[in-house]
């Protein structure tokens, strides 16, 4: 194990960056938002090969104590789990940048320094072991979305990053309980690994759920808690919503994994059809939802409930196939409705408009910007050959071991997907263009296509090749079914018996646990 | 290793003018035709080793893994995969060269090119797979390529519509495949088609019970529930009813694109899944039962709209799903070997009727409409000679390809049962429905009065050698196709699996006599019609106006479809936004919101911070404490 300290680095080297902003003009502060956001990409890049992808253990653990009574420790670590949703979240902040470089008039260097501000906590929040400094990290990644939206917003933008705001701080409060109370039971320890090895009575894991429930159901968004999300990502700037839907929708299904399953193993069983079901109803709902809009913001949003849906579905199936494809959906998500919301927002600076009958008929006049709006919309449909296909087919692989019903009901949503998707893309693409924007429709110019082709060939990457990805999450996820113990710090050696606290996961999805074991 | 490259070649062509499309502009046939070529080489070598006994099988790369789900990307070729190798280059290449003086001068030129490169490779992966979701990737993939290819010409709407309906019919069906798929791999724990037809057999008798999440009872074979739900999937790609809906509008992209996807390969995909998957269908008698009847139901349905079409491509296209029909029909029969050679012989003559097609329209500046055509044959006599050639093989003439095929479905179905039988005469009538409209369609467009526009009638010319060149390859191998000892080449694949095969002289010669006579009544009726009494058609239509109505509106199919499914979806995606989610839910947080104001509100008027009020709650206070002391 290396004792470089990568993790650090990767999430403080931004907040530098935040603070140079500041400090110099309108013009530079684009490049050196440019810059960090590169390099702390290149910073996590090496992370890729240094990973192991056999063990389960915590890797590139940096451990520090913070404050000594309670005992709270400076504690990052990275699993098979963390770890592709550190990369994509420092994949992706560079093209919030590139994306920001002229829409961005006013208050550029601000502007600039809040994206830094973001993606440090929310690297932050993937790569935090230690509760109170994942609170932190959770709580501080609310201010910059919320200056995000309420300040280079549109016209509705302060009831948006209000509503954002005061839902997401709800869920939050919830959330603060549910630690302080996993304090007093759970040994006086804020450390999320050994909390993990715990054992929870009944009831307390029954309160503690819904505790989790409410902070990170609102989040991803689940049905029904998900109609702040439209509003904060029509009203957000783009850069604003490409973070919104690609990381901060992530939090919510990370933290599921990361404490609903291990900590509170025999609730989540007890809670699994009503999650299961809320999962599908978000799908479908969500699909319908989509098919309503005229607003393209809106659909996107609205599609993101149901692919959402999709990942709250493998997480809860509890085997293998569904919790790899949770996260790679999740990763997929990221990349996939992140370019589409570049996408919309390239076109709204030519445009200056949203809805769909503002922006028809782009492939004549914008043929570069209409093939890359389809193969984002070709991915978000889950089409085979793309990264989308191989997290939607894994979740309902998974699914399908738990229930043949749910699975058929949750493949309706791959139908509706592709009815509001294509319709979208036949508006859009298709057909001839409004005579009031023609003049403005240019095709992308080097700055717009730089910044979506390496999403585009991540999307094929994905696709074509998933198991360099899946590799290095079968250790950590097999861990997360199979033994229900948490993983451990690598460096600190573990009693070999631990109490098995429970079988009750592994039992009620006899046949992933025999895959698992058959592996 | 060497065979890796008969898909590679089509995507390293597709690779290059995909992405170089705004530098190679129209030279984009200088890679795609050689690739193309190379690859049709290439498959003719593989047959050539299939035949002498050797089977090829080429891993790829691991695609993915999770649990025992391990999944390779790999090329297999036996003799079924041979067969349709060399189909789908085959006409693929025709295509590409035809394509070269069809799209001359197009915007598109290099994007179609791209296109087409996609689709051959795809339907190449397709047919090559050796494991379930292989297939299913690609089975998607073409599905693609024939939204894109619809979609050519975007500034058209009906184009751009018939583009979306297409990819949706075909999600429908794949939905069911899906499912079938995961229900093959939860089934067996493998998707790799040794495997599971190895382990078959144990599966045959294991059923299921559908109700049980419900507390009921109803127990369902396993094996009739997989090959069901993959069907689904053949259905919607090879057009069956009640999935059909989307091929005739299909007809909206560029007419080569016609001739390629919608005629001669993705279509067979469905028919060549069956065939492919004959292990487990032969296990579920009530899955081939339905099989044939969807099959049967498709080939009588697409004949008798076929009848009353003006467009020159939807008289094709829906000949097209009635042959597929017949396909379909004859693997349900278990005669898959049958359907299998029809399946082969009919992507020549169709790929040849549609390129036939193709020549006119272009020759009569994209006017399709029959009504607006006649004479041809003297003014395009090599598109005359090889559609005549073509519509006789689709008519059963004896002695064309077409003939030999249909003869040997029609035998092999007949022996197999009582159902066989019934299917067998069904298959018989089509037969003369089909010969009918085949050559009302040689009449009306060749023969005749000329009803061209008078703009173009005079300069009406045959196209170009890049044209016609493939249109006489596909005449001789209509013909030619017939003697090639394709089902005997083919009988090892299925030998002893399936219940027919097995031709009883007497019947045989029975069903070839009928079949070749209700060809000739079909013609010689269409000659009489539409040659003798041209004015007797509308007459007729006057006279059996709602037989005619019904089959001009294809059997208000999609209407009924719009109706009861598409605007309902719609209003109540509608609905649900307005009324549950605007109103209810976000009415819900909204409410709360305002009630927390309200109740701050409230309470701030308790603090107005003038002291004469405290001092006023504090004696009403005091009032209502002791009231209450008091009385109690």
């Amino acid at each position: 194990m290396t004792s470089f300290p990568w993790l650090s680095l990767i999430v403080f080297s931004p907040l530098i960056g935040a603070v140079l902003c500041l400090l110099v003009k309108a013009e530079s502060s684009r490049l050196v938002a440019l810059g960090f956001t590169v390099g702390n990409f290149l910073l996590s890049l090496p992370l890729w090969w240094l990973f192991d992808s056999s063990t389960a253990n915590m890797q590139f653990v940096e451990r520090a104590s913070w404050i000594s009574s309670p005992p709270v420790n400076y504690s990052l670590g990275l699993d098979g789990i963390s770890f592709p949703l550190v990369l994509m979240t420092t994949f992706l902040m560079p093209f919030c940048v590139t994306v920001s470089w002229t829409a961005i008039e006013k208050r550029v260097q601000l502007f600039m320094s809040m994206l830094l501000v973001m993606e440090a906590a929310m690297v932050g929040v993937f790569v935090a072991l230690d509760f109170v400094l994942f609170y932190v990290f959770w709580e501080v990644m609310l201010i910059p979305m919320y200056l995000l939206i309420g300040v280079w917003g549109g016209p509705n933008r302060l009831y948006a990053a209000i509503k954002f705001f005061l839902y997401t701080l709800a869920g939050s409060l919830l959330l603060l309980v549910a630690i302080l109370a996993l304090y007093f039971h759970g040994g006086h320890t804020f450390d999320i690994l050994e909390l993990s090895r715990g054992t929870y009575g009944a009831s307390l894991q029954m309160w503690l759920f819904l505790a989790f429930f409410a902070a990170f159901a609102v989040k991803v968004p689940m049905f029904p808690f998900h109609t702040w999300l439209p509003d904060a990502h029509v009203e957000a700037p783009t850069a604003g919503s490409v973070i919104l839907a690609s990381v901060l929708l992530k939090m919510g299904t990370y933290g599921f994994l990361r404490f609903t399953l291990p900590m509170l193993p025999d609730a989540t069983v007890a809670f699994t059809k009503p999650m299961i079901a809320l999962s599908i109803v978000a799908i479908i709902y969500g699909a319908y939802m989509a098919l309503a809009q005229s607003d393209i913001k809106k659909l996107i949003a609205y599609s993101s409930v149901s692919h959402m849906g999709f990942v709250t579905l493998g997480i809860f199936v509890l085997n293998i196939q569904g919790i790899e494809g949770a996260v790679m959906q999740m990763v997929n998500h990221g990349i996939t409705t992140g370019g589409l919301f570049l996408c919309v927002g390239i076109v709204y600076e030519r445009t200056h408009s949203r809805q769909i009958l503002d922006n028809t008929g782009l492939a004549g006049p914008m043929p570069r910007y209409a093939i890359f709006l389809m193969i984002f919309a070709l991915s978000s449909l889950g089409l085979p050959g793309t990264n989308s296909f191989v997290g939607e087919f894994l979740v309902l692989a998974g699914t399908f071991v738990w229930s043949q019903f749910a699975t058929a009901f949750a493949a309706l949503g791959v139908i509706l997907a592709a009815a509001y998707m294509l319709w979208l893309m036949q508006r859009v693409v298709f057909g001839t263009p409004a005579p009031a924007h023609r003049a403005h429709l240019l095709d992308l110019n080097a700055r717009e296509t730089a910044t979506l082709v390496p999403l585009i060939v991540l999307v094929f990457v994905l696709g074509i090749f998933p198991n360099p990805l899946l590799t290095r999450m079968h250790a950590s996820v097999t861990n997360l079914l199979n033994g229900q113990k948490a993983p451990a710090y690598a460096t600190v050696p573990q009693p070999t018996t631990l109490p098995n606290k429970t079988a009750t996961v592994a039992a009620i999805a006899p046949s992933s646990s025999d895959q698992a074991a058959a592996r | 290793m060497m065979y890796a490259l008969i898909p590679l070649l089509p995507l390293f062509s597709f690779l290059i003018v995909g992405i170089g499309e705004q530098w190679i502009k129209d030279r984009a046939h200088l890679v795609a035709v050689p690739a193309m070529v190379g690859s049709f080489l290439l498959s003719l070598l593989a047959l050539h080793d299939v035949a002498t006994g050797q089977s090829i099988n080429v891993t790829l790369y691991t695609w993915l893994t999770s649990g025992n789900l391990d999944i390779h990307i790999g090329i297999s070729i036996d003799r079924l995969t041979a067969v349709m190798l060399i189909l789908v280059t085959t006409v693929s290449t025709l295509v590409h060269i035809y394509t070269i003086g069809y799209m001359h001068g197009e915007p598109g030129y290099a994007r179609f090119f791209a296109y087409i490169a996609l689709f051959t490779f795809s339907m190449l992966m397709l047919v090559m797979a050796d494991n379930l979701l292989q297939l299913f990737v690609f089975w998607e993939a073409v599905g693609l390529c024939s939204y894109l290819l619809i979609g050519h010409w975007y500034e058209r709407p009906s184009a751009c519509a018939a583009a979306t309906k297409a990819f949706l019919v075909n999600r429908v069906g794949d939905f069911g495949f899906i499912l079938g798929l995961f229900l093959v791999w939860y089934s067996f724990g493998s998707l790799d088609y040794a495997t599971i037809f190895a382990q078959a057999g144990q599966l045959a008798a294991k059923t299921t019970n559908l109700l049980g999440p419900f507390g009921g009872t109803w127990d369902v074979s396993v094996m009739t529930m997989i090959c069901l739900l993959l069907f689904t999937g053949a259905v919607g790609k090879s057009a069956q009813v009640p999935l059909h809906v989307w091929l005739p509008d299909a007809m909206e992209g560029p007419t080569p694109i016609s001739a390629l996807i919608h005629a001669a390969t993705m279509v067979t995909a469905g028919v060549f899944m069956v065939a492919r998957l004959a292990p487990l269908y032969n296990l579920s008698p009530t899955a081939m039962t339905v099989v044939a009847l969807v099959g049967a139901i498709t080939m009588m349905l697409g004949a008798t709209i076929a009848l009353t079409q003006t467009d020159i491509k939807r008289v094709v296209a829906y000949s097209t799903m009635s042959q597929l029909g017949y396909m379909v029909m004859a693997c349900g029969l278990g005669a898959y070997g049958a359907g299998m050679y029809h399946l082969l012989t009919h992507g020549a003559f169709k790929a040849l009727l549609f390129l036939g097609c193709g020549s006119v329209i272009i020759a009569l500046h994209h006017e399709q409409d029959m009504r607006r055509m006649g004479g041809l044959k003297d003014t395009l006599p090599v598109t005359y000679w090889t559609f005549l050639v073509g519509s006789l093989a689709l008519a059963g003439f004896p002695l064309t390809a077409g003939f030999f095929s249909k003869d040997d479905l029609l035998v092999s179905s007949w022996s197999a049962g009582p159902l066989g039988q019934v299917l067998t005469i069904c298959g018989l009538l089509t037969a003369g429905l089909t010969a009918f409209y085949s050559f009302r369609l040689v009449f009306v467009t060749f023969w005749g009065a000329s009803r061209v526009d008078p703009h173009h009638a005079s300069h009406v010319h045959e196209p170009s050698t890049t044209m016609t060149a493939p249109l006489m390859v596909l005449a001789v191998l209509s013909i030619v196709a017939g003697y090639l000892g394709i089902p005997a080449f083919l009988e090892p694949v299925f030998h002893g699996e399936g219940a027919a095969g097995h031709h009883e002289g007497s019947a045989a010669y029975t069903i070839m006599a009928l079949a070749t006579l209700m060809g000739l009544t079909g013609i010689g009726a269409a000659y009489y019609l539409y040659v003798l009494n041209p004015g007797l058609p509308d007459r007729l239509a006057q006279q059996w106006r709602a037989a005619y109505e019904l089959s001009l509106h294809k059997w208000y199919i999609d209407e009924a479809y719009d109706r009861s499914l598409v605007r309902p979806t719609l209003a109540a995606a509608q609905g649900l936004w307005k009324h549950v989610d605007v109103a209810i839910i976000d009415g819900a947080v909204n409410g709360v919101a305002r009630a927390i104001a309200w109740g701050g509100w409230l309470i701030r008027l308790t603090q107005s911070g003038q002291t004469q009020h405290y001092a006023l709650g504090m004696t009403l206070g005091a009032v209502v404490i002791l009231t209450v002391y008091l009385l109690l």
